[in-house]
């Protein structure tokens, strides 16, 4: 019996690190791609040509050399665009993300630890946040903000925050109970070095999952809101863009959508699962 | 009565949460650039024309005095008239309401058909490759989120094998006998199944995308509580009592392991009725949602204003109903 929970464990174990290790290995080349565009980009994603336009893919009839996942209705390079695309995407998920998670998390910590009034606040504000749908109210955002990269990150934090802040105000006062937290106070710590120096380490691998989701959420609210057309301009090449463009022309066209929605796909995959990887890493009954 | 302390606590939180999102939205779309007014008018319009027509929709007042004007006449069931479209908000978006619903409880039934389906053979194939492959299919479904499926559906059952529609709610060259606008509910009480085929066969994909990542959820948590469950003694009993496997966890353990499922589907609902304002808008499904972008994009103030605070309501509505019910249910809550 004591054998069969141990294989269990091993098997979990293993499992995490697989999927910790392909995301770790997709997400890597996606940064480096995208890092690099500029020069390992077969073409300019932005130059057209009407002559070259809805060139399929290379190992179809019809492919030119060079235009490698083929070319759009305007004849841009389809794999130079989801390159170039992948810089706002990672630019969204790294930026949104981090501060996101730095301000729902120093939210959530204060309610937690604070308790009294700033938590009644905190939370009552997490309540009326719950109730807007969240799409809606990006898309609200954008069309107040105006469109451009830093309206999407904007937008995102506004809305999203509301994750870190739910989840780290239950784990700081699950903390708070414990007797670890008490002993600091009895040893004359001050309540916000207690909550610096005791509460958030133990929080710290909740945060790290959830950042690590986030980043995944931000690369899909991106996507979706240049789908909407309400992203960055209309020429930055971004993957919810090419994918809009695509779905208008799935019928003659079908590699405009494939390839980018392929790429979203694996992307918001990746974060997840290094998520949820991260998640049962930390987790002590698998250790 | 503590069970009516929660249900006073939890009416009295809902109203002010709806006040806080009415406040916000009113606040928000107020200082959005560029004037809707002058979007209104023909080139031409003279400055008198632009302010007669400013003042005749309350744009000209200050915020606090728009907003108490605005919630007195919400008070009297009055959302305001929609700048582009120049009908009352409450008529728009009671029109498209039926549509929107129809479609967020077609996804609930299939999410939980398809939760349901999945956590019971995980539960009856226990430790063989087919839980296994259970549970890396609900990893999947959960990471991706439902605009991701929408647009994989189009691709397979829109393109290479077209047996789906992949726009719009109905076919527009039927004639329409519906007197509502609930047209699935009506063309089965019509029975005009042909009717209702058509409509399924519209509805059928953007649901579905809908209910991928909740059918994942339900069936996650189902298959953990079902697990639970079947090491209990009074199932084992049933079992060496003679009952088949299948009757054991039909009959024993799933009326026991489906409270807990319950609540979640409750809250997860809500987040599937956020997730229509894209999945209409992907699948050109006439909704709420798609009116909502269209009214962003058109900046019609009252009937964005109108939009949210229903979605807003219904979200309420729903984790109330949760709330209350679980409170019912619960017999410390009932006790004290």
């Amino acid at each position: 019996m004591a054998d069969r929970i141990g294989d269990g464990r091993g098997q979990v174990r293993r499992r995490a690190g697989a999927r910790l290790w392909l995301s770790a290995v997709w997400l890597g080349l996606l940064v480096l791609g995208a890092l690099l565009a500029p020069w390992i980009a077969p073409k300019d994603p932005l130059a057209q040509d009407l002559f070259l336009g809805r060139l399929p893919p290379f190992w179809l009839a019809g492919a030119e050399p060079g235009y490698w996942l083929g070319t759009d209705s305007l004849g841009r390079d389809v794999a130079s665009r989801i390159l170039h695309g992948a810089r706002v995407a990672l630019t969204v998920a790294l930026v949104a993300g981090s501060v996101t998670c730095v301000i729902g998390a120093t939210l959530g910590l204060l309610a937690g630890v604070l308790r009294g009034w700033v938590d009644l606040v905190i939370s009552r504000l997490i309540d009326i946040w719950m109730a807007f749908p969240p799409i809606l109210f990006s898309i609200l955002l954008i069309a107040v903000l105006g469109p451009g990269l830093w309206s999407i990150i904007i937008a995102i934090v506004v809305i999203d925050w509301t994750r870190f802040a739910r989840v780290i105000r239950a784990e700081a006062m699950a903390q708070g109970a414990m007797d670890y937290v008490a002993s600091a106070e009895v040893a004359g710590r001050g309540l916000a070095s207690t909550m610096w120096a005791e509460i958030l380490p133990n929080v710290l691998p909740t945060i790290v999952v959830l950042l690590t989701l986030e980043m995944g959420i931000a690369v899909i609210v991106e996507a979706i809101l240049s789908f909407v057309n309400l992203s960055i301009s209309t020429d930055d090449p971004t993957w919810g863009g090419m994918i809009a463009e695509g779905r208008t022309s799935i019928h003659q066209a079908w590699w405009v959508l494939v390839f980018p929605l392929f790429t979203l796909f694996l992307t918001v995959l990746a974060f997840s699962q290094l998520g949820e990887g991260l998640k049962d890493h930390y987790d002590p009954v698998l250790r | 009565m503590p069970f009516l302390r929660v249900l006073l606590v939890r009416v009295l939180t809902t109203a002010v949460t709806l006040a806080g999102v009415a406040v916000i939205v009113f606040v928000v779309i107020r200082v959005v650039p560029g004037n809707p007014i002058a979007m209104m008018l023909p080139p031409g319009a003279t400055a008198a024309d632009i302010a007669r027509l400013t003042a005749m929709y309350g744009l000209d007042k200050s915020i606090p005095e728009q907003f108490a004007i605005w919630l007195a006449g919400v008070f009297r069931g009055d959302f305001g008239v929609s700048i582009s479209a120049r009908q009352p908000v409450l008529d728009l978006v009671l029109g498209r309401l039926p549509a929107t619903l129809e479609l967020s409880v077609l996804a609930l039934v299939m999410a939980v058909g398809l939760g349901g389906f999945a956590a019971l053979t995980g539960t009856r194939a226990r430790g063989t490759r087919t839980e296994a492959a259970i549970d890396v299919a609900n990893g999947m479904a959960l990471s991706v989120p439902d605009f991701l499926w929408g647009l994989a559906l189009i691709l397979v059952f829109g393109v290479l094998w077209p047996v789906f529609h992949i726009s719009g709610r109905v076919t527009p060259s039927l004639d329409l006998p519906f007197v509502s606008e609930f047209y699935l509910v009506e063309s089965l009480l019509r029975l005009r199944l042909d009717l209702t085929a058509d409509l399924l066969a519209h509805m059928f994909l953007p649901a579905l995308a809908l209910a991928i990542p909740l059918a994942a959820i339900i069936g996650q948590l189902l298959k953990q509580s079902l697990k639970e469950t079947m090491h209990l003694d009074y199932v084992t009993l049933a079992r060496t009592k003679g009952y088949s496997e299948a009757a054991v966890i039909r009959r024993e353990a799933l009326p026991n392991a489906i409270l807990p499922t319950l609540t979640l589907v409750g809250v997860q609902f809500t987040f599937l009725i956020g997730g229509t304002v894209i999945i209409e808008r992907l699948f050109s499904y006439e909704g709420l949602g798609n009116m909502a972008i269209d009214a962003v994009v058109n900046r019609d103030l009252p009937l964005i204003q109108g939009i949210v605070i229903l979605f807003a309501a219904i979200f309420t509505a729903v984790n109330l109903t949760v709330d209350l019910c679980y409170a019912a249910l619960n017999p410390r809550l009932r006790h004290g």
